[in-house]
């Protein structure tokens, strides 16, 4: 399956290689450099190459790129979602995943990526698992570890391996038990220059974070299930339970995960939070333009929208612009050609506004485009779908945990074509 | 100079005493080998601290180990011994380790230590040693030896944490061996949902092969004609598979698949309903291969009408990151092609956004495209327009040939999308006027003499035009030159000015219009076409110069050119057929979601999907022995253990005899119950332990349940008789019951019964080999000629041995085992008897019998009928069950004429008649005895009988599909 991994960065540099089979030279990645100088930006480099004797499958993340090398037949979304496992399994021990961190701790990661996969094989790839396996630095356990020569690898075979739970840990304690939701609604929106809807849908996840003693066994149930219309669940949640119930049924691994994602069907309307009043234009003659944008709420179910940002890739013709913001403050970088717009909270008695002038480079056409808007927002205390957490019930242990649930709505891809 | 330098240090750090200072070095190599550099000159040091007590010193020399063994093969055979010793103690990662030294040498150890593995108590070693087996597949003479190692281990019993691996290993070694997934083939269905995500998608993979070849299409009948009406609609299609051989083999072969359809309707084969039903709710899973796998595999081996289910969760993928957005829209694209519908709904989730990478929007472009139809067309041509403004030209080009594509394809809107882009030649961009060209030049070849004024307005471009749109331009006005006639000369007169400039394509079209021209207005243009040949004919490209010289031999007459000249407009001017805009997406050959089908290239190591048989193989090699499905037992939720209970009941209230200790005896009821239980079913009716697994593996899990209260009845039944004696005990046993039903429903409440029931099949599992051995020794000791009863003896043996888990002493019953023995001999020697002399349709003596109401004596108008299963073959035809019907009359009248008419059954099931009974008179009672071939299956037969036409129908219950079957005790040694 998966021959050998190369870890590459933004620039070009190899910075890790593990083969699990027979070495490759790292010459094979020169296919790969060609691709992405073809493809100028680094989402745009095909996420699969052909090469005469490999299949380089990659992935982009955080500025770096993850580049695996097969070599026969292989579902190419498997190593693709194996990659990003990986990524998100350093990410989850070293709370970031970029070349620095990874730098720092390349023997842990070359541990960590020994045990990910065996021959080419997943393994272990359950991040409680591996962590019992090979600890995560902590900086306690460093200061620990080189006063008493303990050591960050477990001795044990980790219990999650051989249970019918793979995802949880035996022998979990805590002295505060707690199990929190967040239940995160995004809104994915296309509105068209009229500012009406072309499409707009929601998708929520919740993320939990649980940290309870034994091996509770947690039942979440909605107020209003049939909001939702195509879920995506942890392994841990029994599908026949939610097939027949509607509630969410499960053991649940040690600390944070992903419990499901959910989409709400677009047959229900989708309340849209923010109206945008924009008018950008380019003079036909003299090298100018216009821009004049303007937010204010719709649909916010009262409650206040924050963390507003609104980012245009302006056309390539446009030098600089010229711009009063009512409310935050506004960047335009050069090099990129992208102008952000920092809000802030949105105030609905003093709608904010940016308006001013932009300049084009002269002798240049007039951009026949119009850059269309991307914005951010997030509300608290509200999904936006109106889906409710009932109620949250613990068996199989004895003590009272603390219960919390939180609901954001934000942004996702949203979208003001202009 | 340098380098050793430092190596030094590192070895000195190795060879100290001081654990700290060793992994100080040992972990500085590791971030060597980490970041590609050598440390290979380094290997004697480390090799030396393999066997180092420190456990991460060790690991990281392992990790160092298995990097460089291969290089320097002779050193890696002074560790080996360590990790021989090992395999005793820390077996799992030794064997990985040892496995991992890719040296030839060590094959032979390496074999004998993966066999030993295979065999091991831990389940997590003997997934090592899985995946150990295909590091071993070096050298092909290992190949028999490893097969048996993967063959063992796919009959492992606790398979969920191997059944990955092991798969994995078969496909890397053995994927052609198809045959030894047949035994293991529902226990994988079973099992696939608690396997770990990779197992599931390298599962769902290989049992996409397996199902392909050994089941039926289940579309053959409707999906293929109705193919066939979608491609007439589409006539221009690109989409369709429409190519004029195609189409012709396509009829030929729906109309073979149509006669097949009249001749034998399409069964869904239990096994293939099993595969699709256990893979559906992985649809769900958070892990986007396995969705893919999961889609695939229903979109290759579904009936049509579930496909849809996968559309959602595919849709559902493209939220995910990009890189998995690629793969999944392109495998959409080619599910888009064949099966429209599907994605119809979903159709604004594939609209683009700015933001979205170029290869994406592409692909969603494509994806439009193969939706757009005559009712959504004008919605997706407004959403085109948008895109046609976008910044990315790569994109913009590949806008204008969808809209091509979709004016192609959709009659309706050719004239507008010609009138789109028309507008967009006087683009500023010149892409953009270029692919607008291009694309319209397809266009106009469908109707040309329609348009001859938007190739007068083309004409006019061809000045300021990239090289490819001048061609085409070129092109379409020679092509079309008669609808032209004023203009085509007075192009070439420029064309001929600016030649020697051109490009080559747009040369080569200079030629082409001039040899046109000359044909069919050659008072115009002689001289320029002679111009334009003679420039041609010393052109630096040989093409040039070639097609000058051929176009001259071709048109201008003269003594010598022979007679092709005479044809020559024929063939300059022939009818062109319209190009077909296709989708480059067609790929029907590849596995959906394989690396080949996205390359478009056949993979190394590419399993071809193979195509569906004529007619399915045997189906009974799946079948397994009852024992070895005992997992599928341990799946039952919580909710089907309440439901359990709830049809336990009414049978408790009634029951007699040994029902209480079989019940009691499987603590946890799943296991050894349903061990028991097929004992006992073996027993009832002493058939082939084949049948009875038939049976067993029946459609719904609800079924399953039915089985039970099947099984539970024959209980009842064998224990008839033996109720005088064992009362007394009986009732003791029943309270006892109702206390473990109680502790039952504890530990359901516990919510782990996954884990609970894992354990509880483990012990079964030791008793179970326990009750084997006995039981071959009761056989052993028994007389061969009296099978039937040897049978039953087994089981009786069985149920008072586990019966001594919670009973202590089993003799307070007043005879314990002889009673059982004797209360069932009874029943069973009088079918011995019976079947002993008679094979015909017989009588048998009701009374053991359960007897179930057919017609009830008021609503039969004074006849009452009761049918039971005798039990017995029945003579004209081996496949029927023999039924047995008691007719009664209990009206005033007699009844005449009593006989069967309109027979409704389910397809494959046949009815022999029993013979009509002329006269039955009031008051009096008689039998007949009818055959019904239920195909293994628990459908009810439904049918009328009487002269009145009473509807009735007849459910047979699992059990009693049986037939009796004589065999001595070897021939029952060897079914075993």
């Amino acid at each position: 399956m998966i021959h050998s991994l190369f870890l590459i960065n933004y620039t070009g540099d190899i910075f890790l290689e593990k083969h699990w089979k027979s070495v490759i030279n790292r010459s094979v990645c020169d296919y790969f450099f060609e691709a992405k100088e073809k493809a100028l930006e680094p989402e745009n480099v095909p996420p699969i190459l052909q090469t005469p004797h490999h299949y380089l499958i990659n992935i982009y993340r955080g500025k770096l790129f993850f580049l695996a090398v097969i070599q026969t037949e292989v579902p190419p979304l498997f190593v693709i979602e194996f990659l990003h496992k990986v990524a998100d399994t350093l990410q989850d021990y070293f709370g970031d995943c970029s070349e620095g961190v990874i730098k720092d701790n390349l023997v842990t990661v070359y541990e960590i990526l020994e045990e990910m996969l065996d021959n080419g094989f997943p393994l272990a790839t359950e991040s409680n698992v591996l962590q019992e396996m090979i600890r995560p630095p902590t900086i306690l356990r460093s200061v620990v570890n080189t006063l008493t020569g303990g050591s960050n690898v477990g001795d044990t075979l980790p219990t999650g391996q051989l249970s019918n739970i793979p995802w949880r840990r035996a022998g979990v304690k805590y002295t505060n038990n707690e199990a929190y939701f967040d239940v995160i609604e995004e809104i994915d929106a296309i509105l068209d220059k009229s500012g009406s809807t072309v499409f707009a849908e929601i998708q929520g996840v919740i993320e939990a974070c649980v940290r309870l003693t034994g091996m509770p066994d947690l039942t979440l149930s909605f107020m209003n299930p049939r909001l939702l219309d195509d879920v995506s669940f942890h392994p841990c949640v029994r599908f026949k339970r939610w097939e027949s119930e509607r509630v969410l049924s499960f053991i649940p691994p040690d600390g944070n995960f992903t419990l499901m994602t959910y989409h709400v069907s677009s047959q229900n309307l989708v309340a849209i939070p923010v109206y945008v009043k924009q008018n950008i234009s380019f003079m036909e003659t003299g090298s100018c333009g216009r821009l004049d944008i303007t937010i204010g709420p719709k649909q916010t179910m009262g409650k206040t929208v924050e963390g507003l940002l609104v980012t245009i890739h302006m056309p390539k013709a446009v030098l600089s612009a010229n711009l009063t913001a009512t409310q935050g403050n506004y960047t335009y970088d050069l090099a990129t050609k992208v102008l952000v717009w920092d809000v802030g909270k949105l105030n609905p008695q003093k709608l904010p506004n940016l308006r001013g002038s932009l300049s084009v480079q002269s002798g240049a056409p007039k951009p026949e485009e119009n850059p269309s808007l991307n914005i951010d927002m997030k509300i608290q205390q509200l999904a936006i779908s109106g889906l409710k957490v009932n109620r949250l019930d613990m068996y199989g242990e004895k003590y009272k945990p603390f219960k919390g649930v939180k609901y954001l709505t934000r942004a996702g891809k949203f979208q003001v074509r202009t | 100079i340098f380098f050793p330098c430092r190596h030094d240090d590192l070895k000195e750090m190795l060879d100290s005493n001081k654990d700290s200072l060793k992994l100080e070095a040992m972990k500085r190599i590791v971030a060597m080998i980490a970041r590609g550099k050598n440390a290979s000159d380094l290997f004697p040091a480390v090799v030396k601290n393999v066997a180092c007590k420190n456990i991460e010193v060790k690991k990281l020399v392992y990790v160092y180990l298995v990097r460089y063994a291969e290089e320097q093969q002779d050193l890696a055979l002074l560790s080996i011994s360590t990790f021989q010793r090992g395999l005793k103690l820390i077996r799992a990662s030794a064997l990985r380790v040892l496995s991992s030294i890719r040296v030839t040498i060590i094959v032979p150890i390496m074999m004998l230590a993966i066999k030993e593995a295979a065999s091991d108590m831990s389940p997590y070693v003997r997934k090592t040693a899985a995946h150990a087996i295909p590091k071993l597949y070096l050298d092909p003479d290992q190949k028999d030896q490893l097969i048996e190692v993967i063959e063992k281990l796919l009959a492992d019993k606790t398979t969920q944490l191997v059944a990955g691996s092991v798969v994995m290993a078969f496909e890397e070694v053995c994927p052609e061996r198809i045959d030894l997934i047949h035994k293991n083939y529902r226990k994988l269905c079973n099992l696939l949902i608690d396997v770990e995500e990779w197992g599931q998608v390298v599962i769902i993979n290989m049992l996409t092969r397996y199902a392909r070849t050994q089941f039926l299409n289940p579309n053959i009948n409707e999906s293929l004609l109705e193919e066939g009406g979608s491609g007439d609609k589409t006539f221009y299609g690109s989409d369709g598979n429409d190519d004029d051989d195609e189409d012709e083999e396509d009829k030929e072969k729906k109309a073979e698949a149509a006669a097949l359809a009249k001749r034998k309707p399409y069964v869904m084969d239990p096994d293939h309903r099993l595969l699709l039903r256990n893979t559906k709710p992985l649809l769900q899973s958070r892990n986007a291969a396995v969705v893919m796998a999961v889609a695939q595999l229903y979109f290759h081996l579904a009936p049509k009408a579930e496909v849809g289910v996968i559309a959602k969760a595919l849709v559902r993928l493209l939220r995910s990151h990009s890189e998995v957005q690629y793969v999944v829209l392109q495998n959409v694209a080619t599910m888009t092609i064949k099966r429209r519908g599907m994605f119809e709904p979903y159709l604004k989730s594939f609209y683009i956004r700015s933001t979205d990478p170029t290869q994406i929007k592409i692909l969603k472009l494509e994806v439009l495209t193969n939706l757009a139809n005559e009712t959504n067309i004008s919605t997706i041509l407004r959403e085109f327009q948008t895109y046609i403004k976008s910044v990315d030209k790569d994109f913009v080009a590949a806008t204008i040939q969808a809209i091509g594509r979709c004016a192609t394809n959709i009659g309706e809107v050719r004239d507008t999308c010609l009138n789109g882009l028309v507008q967009l030649l006087s683009n500023r961009d010149e892409l953009v006027v270029a692919e607008s060209v291009v694309v319209i030049k397809k266009l106009l070849q469908m109707q040309p003499e329609k348009h001859s004024d938007i190739i007068k307005h083309m004409a006019k471009l061809t000045d300021n035009i990239q090289p490819m749109a001048r061609a085409s331009i070129l092109w379409l006005i020679g092509e079309y030159c008669e609808h032209v006639p004023k203009i085509a000369p007075d192009v070439l007169r420029k064309m001929a000015k600016s030649f020697t400039n051109e490009e080559d394509i747009v040369k080569l079209q200079i030629l082409n219009l001039a040899a046109k021209l000359y044909l069919t207005n050659s008072k115009q243009t002689k001289l320029l076409t002679q111009y334009v040949l003679n420039l041609a004919k010393y052109d630096q490209n040989y093409d040039i110069r070639d097609r000058a010289r051929f176009i001259r031999q071709l048109i201008v007459p003269t003594e010598k050119s022979g007679a092709l000249s005479k044809y020559a407009k024929k063939l300059f001017l022939a009818l062109k057929p319209a190009p077909v805009l296709e989708s480059p997406f067609k790929r029907d050959h590849f596995q959906l979601g394989s690396l080949s089908h996205l390359l478009n290239a056949k993979a190394g190591g590419y399993q071809e999907l193979p195509d569906w048989p004529e007619a399915a193989p045997d189906p009974s090699v799946r079948n397994v022995e009852v024992k070895e499905s005992v997992p599928e037992w341990t799946k039952c939720s919580s909710r089907e253990k309440r439901k359990e209970k709830k049809v336990e009941k009414p049978f408790y209230s009634d029951s007699e005899g040994e029902s209480g200790p079989t019940e009691s005896a499987d603590s946890s009821y799943s296991s050894s119950g349903s061990d028991s239980a097929s004992a006992s079913a073996e027993s009832g009716s002493g058939s082939q332990s084949e049948e009875s697994e038939d049976a067993s593996d029946s459609e719904e899990e609800e079924e399953e349940e039915d089985k039970k209260k099947v099984w539970k009845k024959e209980f009842k039944k064998l224990a008839q008789g033996s109720e005088e004696q064992s009362s007394e005990s009986d009732e003791r046993k029943r309270a006892r019951k109702s206390k473990q039903q109680k502790s039952e429903s504890e530990s359901e409440t516990d919510g782990d019964e996954e884990s609970d029931s894992e354990s509880s099949q483990s012990e079964s599992d030791d008793s179970e080999s326990e009750v084997d051995v006995k039981n071959k020794k009761a056989v052993q000791s028994k007389a061969p000629s009296k099978p039937v009863i040897k049978e039953t003896k087994k089981e009786k043996k069985e149920m008072s041995l586990l019966d001594l888990d919670d009973e202590p002493a089993p003799s307070p019953q007043v005879t314990p085992v002889n009673s059982f023995l004797s209360s069932s001999l009874v029943t069973d020697l009088e079918g011995l008897s019976l079947s002993d002399s008679v094979l015909s349709p017989a009588i048998s003596p009701s009374g053991t019998q359960k007897c179930y109401e057919l017609l009830h004596r008021i609503s039969g108008e004074g006849l009452s009928v009761e049918y039971c299963f005798s039990r017995q073959p029945f003579g004209p035809d081996a496949n029927m069950v023999a039924v047995q019907m008691h007719f009664a009359n209990s009206a005033a009248t007699d009844a005449k004429n009593l006989h069967m008419e309109d027979v409704k059954l389910q397809s494959g099931m046949r009815v022999t008649d029993f013979p009509e009974i002329e006269l039955l008179p009031a008051g009096e009672t008689t039998t007949a005895v009818m055959g019904i071939d239920f195909c293994d299956s628990t459908q009810a037969a439904n049918f009328q009988t009487h002269s009145r036409k009473f509807f009735v129908s007849i459910q047979p219950p699992v059990g009693e599909l049986m037939k009796p079957v004589f065999m001595t005790e070897n021939e029952f040694k060897k079914e075993q």
